[in-house]
């Protein structure tokens, strides 16, 4: 039995479908993924390249009653039916690794570079990047080159130990949340590890059609983590919701690729913290003098991981946290998406609902898993947004945490 | 995770069974596996399919049947409950139990109704409707609307009525793609600009001479504000008539109740499917999900409204019916013949295959032995075939109050 065939052709996935509502020139999920499935197999010229609108939120899914992986039949698709090689564009957007380490060699230049109208414009006439976007700014010191530095011969004193995936947009965007996760984890008496060796998740690499290149670094990554959950006997845990999403599911669905014996230890560190806490295993010790009022956007691939009551669970636990659950409405970035000239339109359209909602709400922070949902929101709103455990690091009373939960020991 | 009860199922009747419990203070999850039947709402709610009093009219009705189950008394009394739960969402509605109403359908026929939301045309009489001339008015290319049959239906019940097509702009950009300009999409452009251009329209296509102008239900996709808006701005009698395919009513009705659900602090695991129970004895003390895995979710009560077939809360095979969840005893556990009926639009008694449950609370049984803390709720219930009876936002509402009530008397 093929995977489309339990379609019911009862349309709900069109009904959330972020880019059904806002783009005519999209045939929708049903007409890309299991209606067009059928068509493709008979014969491969029935592709549409039109495919390529899809954003893989994967909203589809989560909707369908009849359990058809519709966004995995498009995305599968795209991958096996589309003829052209990739632009060079489109390299550029996923190859977040190998650009990463580039730019933050020369951070200052660059970063200085990426705000400038100037270079926006050649970007946006020869390369096909958005001219309204600015490329989110590179870290001086990568994450890991801190780590090593300052922070790992530390980890040593903890007695049980837990493996941190980073991923690029820690390494090389934002180190400070790397910084974060290391001292929240810290306070609750675990140390913290790198992987053997850590490359990109790949989920640029496989939105952008690099499948191959995605394979080989998934085989590299799926190594370490067998290495770590055996090391350690604790998961590895990520901060991003995407690369975890891609670990886990994408790996087995869109490469092909057996993960099965670890899935269950690829893990968000919201979901490791809230189960620690829940169960006793440690105590937090709040901050006294916290009042914020938080709203949290659900990234999509939270919402597909079903783990939205983890973040959500830990930010209510915060006292003088005044929370809002945001409806699950897409930002419309989707990763590298959103920063394509021809996607732009769209993509600030999907995300309009979401940005009108956050005027109306007017928070003083936004807390979201996903950095790319962050760049969508900061730069269509007012609006500063930061990763849950930042916000634990911030909440946190570093200190008194780490006393109490030292006496546990 | 500890919760006070754990819904699967969150449809119609998991989101009353929450809601009502949650206004009572309680912790409660619901995990819902795709969306529900919810999303193909006539706008109507369907107590008993009759002229009249349904309440009555169940009297009439096996003793195996979930109402006669319930017994006319807390029927009524839960029937009673049901518009306040729906009004404190945001969702009004007309209508009353004591007598049914009639609702218009995408094909042009009245059909008895219990309650109706606010904005859809209904008639408390077919035979001596108010009005007597009518506009049916449709949107250039949208394809599940069909305005002939409705005025057809219209004059057959003595309305002179007449069908004009209009458009704007806006609408007009989504004729790119025919398979997408579904009732929903053009919802998700009608608002704001749009629905000015819209209003504008219906005014130059109506005639002073129409009483009533009908127009397909494509406003409001979260909330009630684009329709109350296209209505206002017409300014004149107008109201929606139910489309074929996806139901906007539908989807709003869904979205608000679920708004209201987690507005109490409930928690709506949407897309997350429960995999196996945790069993003590004949307690169920908890359930695995596929998201959640081995962080369980425990609860003192689980109800269980996962639905019929096309939920999947039953599953048919060429052999047998089954309860996927937990195996639980279900009522035509076997194909036989009995169970179809040749002709295809005669009554199919495999429609009232369903959870065997035990008492008023509807307690789930494993091999003839009641679950005590397991109740069975809506549409996955033996003994009604709800598409011939106009029964099942009856009984998914209905036996979620009376559950709901009981676990609430019990602790």
């Amino acid at each position: 039995m093929h995977n489309f065939e339990n379609c019911t052709k009862c349309t709900v996935c069109t009904v959330y479908c972020p880019v059904s509502a806002v783009n005519p020139s999209y045939p929708g999920p049903k007409q890309a993924g299991p209606d067009g499935e059928r068509l493709r197999l008979k014969k491969p010229r029935y592709f549409n390249e039109a495919l390529k609108y899809c954003l893989n939120c994967k909203r589809c899914e989560l909707a369908c009653p009849s359990n058809v992986p519709i966004a995995d039949i498009i995305q599968s698709a795209r991958i096996r039916y589309t003829r052209s090689a990739p632009s060079l564009r489109d390299r550029m957007l996923a190859e977040t690794d190998v650009v990463g380490r580039l730019a933050t060699a020369v951070a200052p230049v660059v970063n200085t570079a990426l705000r400038s109208p100037a270079i926006k414009a050649v970007l946006g006439a020869t390369a096909g990047i958005a001219p309204q976007r600015t490329m989110p700014a590179y870290a001086r010191e990568r994450f890991t080159t801190w780590f090593r530095r300052n922070a790992e011969e530390s980890q040593k004193q903890y007695p049980r130990q837990v493996t941190f995936f980073h991923g690029c947009y820690v390494n090389y965007n934002n180190p400070d949340l790397g910084r974060d996760l290391v001292a929240v984890f810290n306070a609750f008496g675990i140390g913290i590890r790198l992987m053997a060796d850590e490359k990109c998740c790949g989920i640029a690499k496989i939105a952008n059609r690099l499948t191959a290149r995605a394979s080989r670094d998934a085989l590299i990554n799926l190594e370490s983590i067998r290495c770590a959950v055996a090391e350690t006997g604790n998961p590895v845990v990520a901060t991003g919701s995407t690369c975890t999403y891609t670990m886990r599911d994408e790996y087995p669905h869109l490469l092909g690729l057996d993960n099965a014996d670890v899935r269950d230890n690829i893990t968000l560190a919201v979901k490791f913290l809230y189960s620690l806490i829940e169960s006793g295993e440690v105590t937090p010790v709040w901050r006294d003098d916290v009042s914020m009022r938080l709203a949290y956007h659900v990234p999509c691939h939270m919402q597909k991981l079903g783990w939205t009551y983890y973040t959500t669970s830990l930010m209510r636990m915060i006292p003088g946290v005044e929370l809002t659950v945001l409806d699950a409405d897409c930002c419309g970035m989707a990763g590298t998406y959103g920063f394509k000239k021809e996607n732009y339109r769209y993509s600030s359209e999907i995300g309009r609902p979401l940005f009108d909602k956050l005027a109306d709400l007017s928070p003083d922070m936004v807390v979201s898993d996903c950095e790319t949902c962050k760049w969508q929101i900061e730069m269509s709103t007012p609006f500063k947004v930061e990763n849950p455990v930042t916000i634990l690091a911030r909440t946190l009373d570093l200190e008194k945490t780490a006393a109490r939960n030292r006496k546990n020991h | 995770m500890k919760f006070d009860t754990v819904i699967i199922g969150g449809g119609l009747s998991g989101l009353t069974a929450g809601i009502s419990l949650a206004e009572a203070g309680r912790k409660v999850a619901i995990v819902s596996t795709g969306q529900s039947a919810m999303h193909f709402s006539s706008g109507s709610l369907e107590l008993l399919s009759c002229p009249g009093n349904p309440i009555e009219a169940m009297a009439k009705l096996p003793s195996d049947h979930p109402y006669s189950r319930l017994g006319a008394d807390r029927a009524a009394r839960f029937a009673a409950e049901v518009p306040g739960i729906f009004a404190r969402a945001g969702i009004k509605t007309a209508g009353t139990h004591e007598a049914n109403h009639y609702r218009l359908t995408p094909v042009g026929m009245f059909k008895p109704a219990w309650l109706t939301l606010e904005d859809y045309i209904t008639v408390e009489n077919p035979a001596d409707i108010p009005w007597r001339s009518a506009c049916v008015i449709n949107l250039h290319g949208f394809l599940d609307f069909y305005p002939d049959f409705i005025a057809a239906g219209l004059n057959r019940a003595g309305v002179s009525t007449r069908t004009v097509a209009i458009s704007a702009p806006a609408i007009e950009r989504r004729r790119e793609s025919t398979t997408e300009m579904r009732a929903t999409n053009i919802a998700r452009v009608l608002h704001g600009d749009t629905a000015k251009e819209l209003a504008r329209a219906i005014r130059n296509a109506a005639s002073p001479d129409d009483e009533m102008i009908l127009l397909p239900a494509v406003a409001g996709f979260r909330d009630f504000e684009a329709s109350r808006m296209l209505k206002a701005e017409v300014g004149r009698p107008m109201a929606y008539v139910a489309t074929m395919g996806t139901s906007v009513p539908g989807v709003r009705a869904q979205l608000m109740l679920e708004r209201r659900f987690t507005a109490l602090g409930g928690t709506y695991l949407p897309g997350d499917t429960v995999v196996r129970g945790h069993f003590d004895g004949t307690r169920l003390k908890a359930v695995e999900t596929a998201n959640f895995r081995s962080d369980l979710l425990h609860a003192r009560d689980f109800i269980l409204t996962s639905g019929s077939f096309f939920s999947r809360g039953l599953v048919a095979t060429p052999e047998r019916v089954e309860e996927p969840v937990f195996g639980l005893d279900v009522s035509t556990p076997v194909r036989s013949p009995e169970l179809f009926n040749k002709d295809l639009f005669s009554p199919q008694p495999f429609m009232k295959s369903g959870i065997l449950t035990q008492g008023s609370d509807f307690k789930a049984m494993r091999d003839g032995l009641p679950i005590e803390n397991l109740h069975v709720c809506g549409s996955a219930l033996a003994g009604a075939d709800a598409l011939k009876e106009g029964s099942g936002a009856g009984i998914a509402t209905l036996t979620a109050l009376a559950v709901s009530e009981k676990l609430k008397n019990n602790n």
